[in-house]
């Protein structure tokens, strides 16, 4: 069973949508004992990290992520791979922290945000040139863990992976069969 | 580095994409979820749904489109016709859109757009302009209803306004182009894209892969839209993309 992680911010419809498409059951819960269920929880967010942050501390999900991190895969998407870090300069507040890395607006010549597909680059065959869709203003930075890129002027962390904690930067649920495979992967066990 | 996005745009009346010819005497194309899918399959980057019902029921039955293409469809998807308030947003966001494109409301309520971005996002805040030249001023002026009715607005002052108000994107239309398939409107667009540090999607005019090629080496805009040379096979997708990478433009081959 997957948990998505509920906090009544971002838009969670397509996230589900690629979970039934990909065959998972899956519940939508705030509740620690329903997350400590699943073997994997999903953290998505669109929006603002100091927002997500604040709505994720009242309700409580923050202590239950940081119970199970070390238990359940974990996987943030879009801002959801943001607030695994420490902190964000988006609302000036602390994240997680289950991830090494700081957030902050991005440092480019282009456009911003980073919207449209981009190309990956990672060590991993399976990760390595396939186009997927981004729509983000702010990235991670000084991250240790990361195992695929994209470059936009710099090179934005795309997937980051520790142990059994993955972010993805971009919307694998947009991101057509390439962005599916990719949350297959994440969810069977990582890359 | 970002890819040229190619996006097939959707006329939705009652349900049933549709095709207007002079705006009067709609033709029935089909359903949108099955024409969702084909583009998906295609390598279209996005879809557009303009919601062009006139009644309630109408966009009732939007939402069930939404809803049942997004089921099907892992690509973004961006709704416009009719949004004219947080809540159409909220509703549209919720039932699978990734966009909304606002046109009139805006132009009616600026301050929509930046209501608008604060509660959702820049990111899915779109502004559809239509622009229409006016000969006489030498100018570009904003047009609503399909073209018919003429704001005043000068094109390039609305643009920078909306940017400034925190719209994530436009969506531009140049009323003179649309339809007569001679190619996009590259002077407007490539002063407007000087203006605006946001992406802009250009529509109006394609009729064939040479005008894509064409917007992208004369202008710095992110994507050209399109509706009837996709749906009726005119330019294929894939055969487009080619093209355009022959050209030296990155795009996403599936």
């Amino acid at each position: 069973m997957i948990g998505i992680v509920d906090y009544s911010l971002g838009n969670i419809q397509n996230v589900k949508n690629a979970l039934d498409k990909l065959g998972y059951p899956y519940l939508l819960s705030s509740e620690q004992s329903e997350l400590e269920s699943c073997d994997t929880v999903i953290l998505p967010g669109v929006g603002h990290f100091g927002n997500a942050m604040q709505a994720i501390e009242s309700l409580g999900i923050k202590d239950t992520l940081l119970e199970i991190a070390g238990s359940k895969r974990i996987i943030g998407i879009c801002l959801g791979m943001q607030l695994l870090f420490e902190s964000s300069s988006e609302g000036n507040r602390e994240g997680l922290g289950l991830l090494k890395g700081h957030v902050r607006r991005m440092d480019t010549p282009f456009t911003i945000p980073h919207l449209g597909w981009n190309t990956l680059d990672s060590g991993y065959k399976s990760l390595d040139g396939r186009d997927v869709y981004f729509i983000h203003s702010y990235m991670v930075t000084e991250a240790e863990d990361v195992i695929a890129t994209s470059g936009y002027g710099t090179d934005v962390p795309a997937i980051v992976q520790k142990d059994s904690i993955i972010g993805i930067q971009f919307h694998p649920e947009k991101s057509g069969a390439a962005g599916l495979e990719i949350l297959k992967n994440a969810i069977e066990g990582g890359f | 580095m970002i890819k040229k996005r190619i996006i097939p745009c959707l006329d939705v009346k009652d349900g049933r994409v549709v095709k207007g010819v002079n705006f009067i005497g709609l033709r029935d194309i089909g359903d949108p979820v099955e024409l969702a899918k084909r583009y998906n399959e295609e390598g279209a980057d996005e879809l557009v749904f303009l919601d062009i019902s006139k009644t309630q029921e109408g966009h009732d039955l939007m939402i069930d489109v939404i809803r049942d293409t997004a089921k099907e469809l892992f690509i973004p998807l961006t709704i416009g016709g009719g949004v004219s308030s947080v809540g159409d947003i909220r509703q549209l966001l919720g039932a699978g859109a990734d966009k909304v494109s606002i046109n009139s409301a805006a132009l009616r309520d600026p301050g929509l757009i930046k209501t608008a971005a604060d509660v959702f996002g820049s990111q899915c805040i779109c502004i559809a302009i239509d622009v229409k030249y006016d000969a006489v001023k030498a100018d570009y002026f904003v047009f609503t209803h399909g073209g018919s009715k003429d704001t005043g607005i000068r094109a390039f002052e609305w643009i920078e306004q909306c940017a400034a108000l925190g719209a994530g994107e436009l969506l531009i239309t140049s009323m003179d182009h649309d339809g007569v398939k001679q190619g996009f409107n590259t002077v407007f667009l490539k002063q407007a894209k000087e203006l605006v540090d946001i992406p802009i999607i250009a529509s109006g005019g394609a009729g064939d892969p040479g005008h894509f090629i064409e917007l992208f080496r004369e202008t710095d805009v992110s994507a050209g839209l399109a509706a009837s040379i996709f749906h009726n096979r005119e330019v294929d997708i894939e055969d487009l993309k080619y093209k355009l990478q022959d050209e030296g433009f990155e795009v996403r081959l599936i």
